[in-house]
């Protein structure tokens, strides 16, 4: 009894542990297996996820970056090309010691766009993009602000070019009406600015932003470091040029830009760029009674901008160092309001240096300070606009803004202007929304 | 007899060099170079464009950026618009045509897998969404085994001349890795049901296959930074254990997380969304490893 008990028992153990240890074989080996069918599984779902998206690739014409969805329904209508749609809107109020109607920075009469806002409440202008490939070799771009000036609404062509995806050896292409790509703030859109108006020299020299219709080529080096080259014909009808000279091939430009990083925290971009631009008639300073230059205008601008975040995680946050030094000369001839032509060379410098700070998400604070300064001009300029100002010119600059998230900003700034007929003290609030689609910012 | 000599000399010189890497791989993220070597080992040079310290939402376009593009065979991210904010700037000034969208030069690892959360109805009130889905798909191994075949064919296609190697590189790494998920499997099991708060839905595809159960995140609205009423909210539903784990991914502020913790007592981990994340986490596997210890830890 006792004996068939205690057999009875190891008999019954034995079964339990090998049942265990079958229990485990077998759990491995039904694991293998259905490792196997995943794969055989994965195998075919694979082969179908690649036809469907050589599929989805084929008859995507999403802009870049785009994804082809797998699993996006098919589409036969033409809703299915729509190019990628973004609408920035831009206002601000501000509010000045003296009459902004009055401004004129004494020796530099300014062209373009470039000039103080209007003081009070005032709708800037609401900008489209839109935006997509053309095909496979060409992707277009149209920037048309609608501008609300006088209570009247105007809509304006801004950007309209087109660029190539598919050169080879590291160029592309781009045509229409652009901005130039001198200058590190020529072809940033006013809403990536960091404040809400241009540095003085970028203002004088370049209108705030040089836009024409031109032609640019652009080349990549084959390099680590980031090496840059750009040449740009334009038909020179805008400032700082004018009257298409030269048959409508009125002005060139070169440009060069080297970048890199620097540990992981900081990275760094420097360049230099050369405008030529031919001018005939060329009105600036007054509206009602502006001074006209026919002649040269060569333009030398130098650039650095220095970015740093911790462990290069721009979210949380980040400082941007950037400067700019400007040479400008004015070579040929002025026709003074009442009459007087005077041939001169007008050699004018500028600069601005800033700094804008994001101590954490969503806010920032930023500090500018801005200044021109030329030579004497001669005497016949004595008491025109023209002549050079008594001490350089300076502006300091303060702003704060909040972001809640990237397609939104209130800004506040505070300039006192010291380049303006007297001291100035102007403050503006500035709202920039965006909704749609909205490109990704280039560095 | 000497020129003899030279003939073979030179003619040994001449021979094929042994295999230098000759795929240039530009990945976004850390996790996508990691795949590329394992797939292609002395093959391929890989720079990874992001680490696991920084947010792949919110990269600047930098020049070194541009610059390493115009060098690329191929470039390989994670797509789903994680990369919207910069890549398509990388592009466009890269000028290399041969990573263009629609080129083979240019890999989304989220379309090959399924992704979770795609929505048609997107509106900016609901935050830094993503309308073809969660992009973060390197979270889930099998989502890894998925893409690693699509990318070593495509590495194939490209560099035809190594097309072997890539075909046994990934033969090797399947194997070890189809293991891994097994002995991963089976040790998280004791995860299965626990019940995550995490700072940025960046873990869906984890959660899934690790049946876990997300009850909150920090950030009340995707991409915006957790707000004090949210969380506020978020300590009297959890001060009663109701939730294991509050989960934060290294390049989030730990500020939000160790305050919710503080408050509710459930334990803050920082986890490595990808390779690099943490000192353990050095390549994929020791990524999967060193997620399930920290998870296993807090657990007990």
């Amino acid at each position: 009894m006792s004996v068939s008990l205690r057999g009875c028992i190891l008999c019954m153990l034995t079964t339990i542990f090998t049942d265990n240890a079958l229990a485990q074989n077998t759990d491995i080996e039904a694991l293998r297996v259905e490792v196997a069918e995943l794969r055989q599984d994965y195998e075919s779902r694979i082969a179908e996820l690649e036809q469907r998206l050589e599929m989805a690739e084929r008859s995507s014409s999403a802009a870049l970056g785009a994804a082809p969805a797998p699993g996006g329904r098919n589409t036969s209508a033409n809703s299915a090309f729509n190019p990628a749609i973004g609408i920035i809107f831009q206002g601000q109020a501000w509010n000045y010691d003296n009459d902004p109607k009055n401004h004129i920075v004494q020796g530099f009469p300014f062209g373009g766009e470039a000039g103080p806002f209007d003081e009070g409440l005032a709708t800037g202008e609401a900008e489209i993009n839109i935006s997509a490939n053309v095909d496979d070799k060409f992707t277009a771009w149209l920037t048309v602000p609608v501008v609300i000036e006088d209570g009247e609404a105007g809509v304006e062509i801004e950007e309209a070019w087109i660029e190539t995806t598919a050169l080879p050896g590291g160029f592309s292409s781009r045509f229409g009406r652009f901005f130039s790509g001198i200058a590190y703030l020529n072809n940033k859109h006013a809403h990536s600015w960091d404040f809400a108006d241009q540095p003085l020299p970028y203002q004088a020299f370049l209108g705030d932003q040089y836009l024409d219709d031109g032609v640019q080529l652009r080349w990549i080096a084959p390099t680590d470091l980031y090496i840059e080259l750009g040449a740009e014909v334009f038909r020179g009808s805008r400032f700082p040029a004018a009257g298409a000279e030269r048959s409508g091939y009125g002005s060139n430009s070169l440009f060069a830009n080297i970048g890199g990083d620097f540990a992981r925290d900081h990275s760094w971009l420097a360049g230099i760029s050369h405008l030529k631009a031919r001018s005939f008639e060329r009105p600036s300073g007054a509206n009602d009674a502006p001074i006209l230059f026919s002649g040269n205008t060569d333009t030398t601008i130098a650039q650095f901008v220095w970015k740093w975040a911790p462990n290069g995680n721009w979210k949380q946050r980040n400082l941007v160092f950037q400067t700019g030094l400007f040479w400008n000369t004015d070579q040929g001839e002025y026709t003074l309001p009442g009459g007087p032509v005077l041939t001169t060379d007008n050699d004018q410098r500028g600069w601005y240096a800033q700094t804008v700070y994001q101590p954490f998400p969503r806010w920032r604070v930023g500090a500018r300070v801005d200044g021109l300064s030329k030579d004497s001009i001669g005497n016949g300029f004595s008491d025109s606009v023209l002549a050079a100002p008594a001490d350089d010119l300076r502006r300091y600059s303060l702003m704060a803004d909040w972001s809640n998230s990237e397609f939104s900003r209130l800004r506040f700034q505070y300039t006192r202007d010291e380049a303006g007929p007297g001291n100035d003290n102007q403050w503006g609030l500035q709202y920039i929304f965006s909704i749609g689609a909205h490109g990704a910012h280039s560095f | 007899m000497l020129s003899r000599k030279i003939v073979t000399l030179s003619l040994i010189l001449l021979l094929p060099m042994p295999a230098q890497a000759e795929l240039d791989i530009f990945a976004c993220e850390p996790e996508w170079a990691a795949l590329a070597v394992e797939i292609g080992q002395d093959h391929v040079t890989t720079y990874s464009a992001t680490t696991a310290l920084q947010d792949p939402h919110y990269i600047q376009a930098r020049p070194s950026l541009i610059a390493k593009v115009r060098n690329a065979d191929i470039v390989i991210c994670s797509g789903a618009q994680l990369e919207i904010g910069w890549l398509p700037v990388l592009l466009q000034k890269a000028n290399n045509r041969s990573v263009m969208p629609g080129s083979s030069g240019y890999f989304e690892a989220s379309s090959f897998v399924e992704r979770r959360d795609a929505t048609a109805n997107v509106d900016r009130v609901q935050g830094d969404i993503h309308p073809l889905g969660n992009p973060h798909v390197q979270t889930d191994p099998h989502n890894i085994t998925l893409i690693a075949a699509v990318l070593a064919r495509r590495m194939a296609e490209l560099d035809t001349a190594n097309a072997q190697a890539y075909q046994i590189g990934l033969d090797d790494f399947s194997v070890r890795w189809d293991e891994a998920i097994i002995n991963w499997e089976a040790k998280s099991a004791p995860l299965k049901g626990k019940r995550i708060i995490t700072h940025h839905k960046s873990w869906v595809y984890l959660e899934r296959w690790l049946e876990l159960v997300e009850v909150a995140n920090l950030e009340a609205i995707p991409g915006l930074p957790p707000a004090a009423g949210h969380l506020s909210g978020l300590v009297s539903r959890f001060e009663n254990q109701g939730a294991d784990f509050i989960v934060r991914s290294p390049y989030q502020s730990a500020r939000a997380s160790n305050w919710l913790s503080e408050r509710t007592g459930i334990s803050a981990l920082e986890l490595p969304l990808t390779v690099g994340g943490t000192d353990e986490a050095t390549d994929l596997f020791s990524l999967f490893d060193h997620i399930i210890d920290r998870l296993l830890e807090a657990s007990q």
